[in-house]
């Protein structure tokens, strides 16, 4: 089984993110960057499935400029073959990636591809479903288990708003992972060592023949409106006291 | 401008977030029908006759629906799509697992997550787990659209709808239902409770998580969590409250053992009074409480419990 894996390099979760003084954007520069945490998931996936025989290449992509090439290799030093750069530094939207994932596609194809549910800078929630409706391949979203059996079948595991649900896809498929379908591991130093000297194949969107041109144009970008402040209460008795008389809420 | 509002059901009882879809599909400004897709749903079509502003319901009523798969939901909404300017769903698990798939059939970028609605091609959505709302203008011809329930007055129920028995589409046979295990409980639904108790990591056990549901209980409250809690396993999947989990804003939503991560705080800032219970006085949840009571949950939450039983 070939597995394609579709990583974003992204804004690091643990960064409180500035707005431009114009409303323009918000400012990424001198930002700590990372792998999108969802895709980190996905990367480890495809990796477990190798260690235990399920898979037997794991090729990571990435649709960005020059310096998304450090969380591919990132994912090389986590334990991927090798590394696609869909080389841009224009904004890429859901659809245009979704396509450019596509064009990888058709000359790899893999039998899965595994993509984060979400990447946590603009939190679409999009590229694997649009991925799979242009492939015409079924998709699995929000996966927290997945099992690929001898019958080029996975079975997986969803998460949804009331509970859990288990279904059976044909391959190739498309799967976008939830966050406990796994807990990632750290690239050890040799292995980062290691990941230098794999293969990392660059190729642009023009190349691919895909137009990215956005669809959406960003208007403007805004702080969200702020709380005004609380209070500390010193006891339960008062909590409860507020909760009734100011809050109104009891 | 004509909008179809993807309605969300079980195929007995439709979802109160469609309600709130309803109402952001008519701020579009043109008329709003609503697609019943399921099966045996013919109730759920009823219901949605009711919603004020709805001026047909298309009841799509087949087996091939019965679990809400993408591929057959998105050929059939792919469909419809000719007769409509604007399709529009919940931001919900299952509006997000279909309508991105919907708009890549017809080459349109999704506008995900809307908050408001500013002109019938301009929206406002949250971005980078809500410390930031971008506007955006779509300029593709036609709209597909998540709307956020909470961002959005639930409509009424005063319509009397027509409802319109459409064809079905077959089953493409790429995936296959198996099995869903829906969390059983009689207590309100998290994105449409009142008031909800959600607990953290500083519960500490799933056997002391049940300070949390008493007192949900006591108030007739939903139970939330938080990520670190459901990862813990104190508590399933479905209340995970956050920038990946559900969105929420009841009229009171209480914290306990909660730190308050910007991830956390994308489900919840939005509720009308915030209380906050953790012992750590510098937890970032306390600056967005409106109540904080610096105190330990193992103390605070059954003098709370008992002071609201008395
Ligand atoms: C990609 C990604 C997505 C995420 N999505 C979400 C999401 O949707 N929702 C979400 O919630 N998180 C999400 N997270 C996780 C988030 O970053 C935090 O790790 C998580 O919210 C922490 O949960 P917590 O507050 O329960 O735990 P902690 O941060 O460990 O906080 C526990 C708190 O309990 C307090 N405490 C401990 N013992 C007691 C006691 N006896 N009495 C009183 N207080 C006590 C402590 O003081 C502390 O403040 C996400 C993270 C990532 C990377």
């Amino acid at each position: 089984m070939k597995v394609l894996v579709a990583v974003k390099r992204v804004v690091d979760y643990n960064v409180k993110i500035r707005i431009k003084a114009d409303k323009s954007g918000v400012d990424t520069a001198n930002l700590k960057m990372s792998m999108n945490p969802f895709d980190e998931i996905a990367v480890e996936e495809a990796i477990r499935w190798k260690e235990q025989g399920k898979a037997n290449e794991v090729i990571v992509l990435s649709i960005g400029p020059q310096s998304a090439q450090d969380t591919l290799r990132t994912a090389l030093a986590m334990g991927a073959d090798r590394a696609i750069l869909v080389k841009t530094d224009d904004e890429v939207q859901p659809l245009a990636v979704a396509k450019l994932i596509k064009a990888v596609a058709k000359t790899e194809a893999p039998d899965v591809i595994l993509l984060g549910k979400q990447a946590i800078d603009d939190d679409s929630n999009q590229t694997g479903q649009m991925l799979a409706a242009l492939l015409g391949w079924p998709q699995g979203t929000f996966v927290s288990s997945a099992t690929p059996d001898e019958n080029h079948r996975i079975t997986v595991i969803r998460e949804i708003d009331g509970g859990l649900e288990t279904l059976s896809l044909v391959c190739p498929c498309v799967l976008t992972t939830d966050l406990r379908l796994n807990e990632p591991r750290y690239a050890s130093l040799p292995n980062i060592m290691k990941a230098k000297k794999k293969p990392l194949d660059v190729t642009t969107p023009a190349d691919l023949g895909v137009d990215t041109t956005p669809r959406l144009t960003l208007l403007k970008v805004e702080e969200p409106p702020t709380r005004k402040a609380g209070m500390i209460v010193g006891s339960v008795s008062e909590l409860v006291e507020k909760l009734k008389n100011e809050a109104k809420v009891l | 401008m004509r909008a179809l509002v993807i309605a969300e059901h079980d195929n007995r009882h439709i979802k109160p977030a469609t309600h709130a879809t309803v109402t952001a599909a008519l701020q579009l400004g043109g008329t709003v029908d609503i697609l019943v897709a399921g099966t045996r749903c013919a109730a759920v079509a009823d219901q949605a006759a009711k919603i004020t502003g709805v001026g047909k319901v298309l009841l799509a009523d087949d087996a091939v629906f019965a679990e809400f798969l993408a591929e057959p939901l998105s050929t059939l909404i792919v469909g419809l799509a000719e007769d409509y300017d604007a399709l529009v769903a919940a931001a919900s698990a299952a509006g997000k697992n279909i309508m991105p798939r919907v708009a890549a059939f017809l080459d349109v970028q999704q506008v995900s997550d809307v908050i408001a609605v500013v002109s019938p091609d301009t929206f406002v959505r949250p971005i980078y787990a809500g410390n930031a709302l971008a506007t955006v203008r779509s300029n593709d011809k036609k709209r597909v659209i998540t709307a956020r329930a909470t961002a959005f007055e639930a409509a009424t129920e005063t319509g009397t709808a027509v409802i319109e028995a459409i064809p079905t589409v077959s089953d493409p046979g790429l995936s296959r239902f198996l099995e869903r295990r829906v969390t059983e409980s009689v207590r309100p639904e998290l994105t449409s409770a009142r008031v909800i108790v959600a607990g953290g990591r500083g519960i500490g056990s799933d056997s002391a998580f049940s300070l949390v549901s008493q007192l949900a209980d006591i108030l007739g409250g939903a139970v939330g969590a938080s990520r670190a809690a459901v990862d813990a396993g104190f508590i399933p999947n479905d209340a995970q409250v956050g920038q990946t989990g559900k969105i929420v804003a009841p009229d009171l939503y209480i914290a306990v053992g909660i730190s308050g991560a910007i991830q956390h705080l994308a489900g919840m800032k939005d509720s009308k009074v915030i209380v906050a219970i953790n012992k750590d006085g510098d937890a970032p949840i306390f600056q967005i409480a409106d109540y904080g009571l610096v105190a330990d949950v193992f103390e605070a939450v059954p003098e709370l419990i008992d002071s609201l039983n008395a």
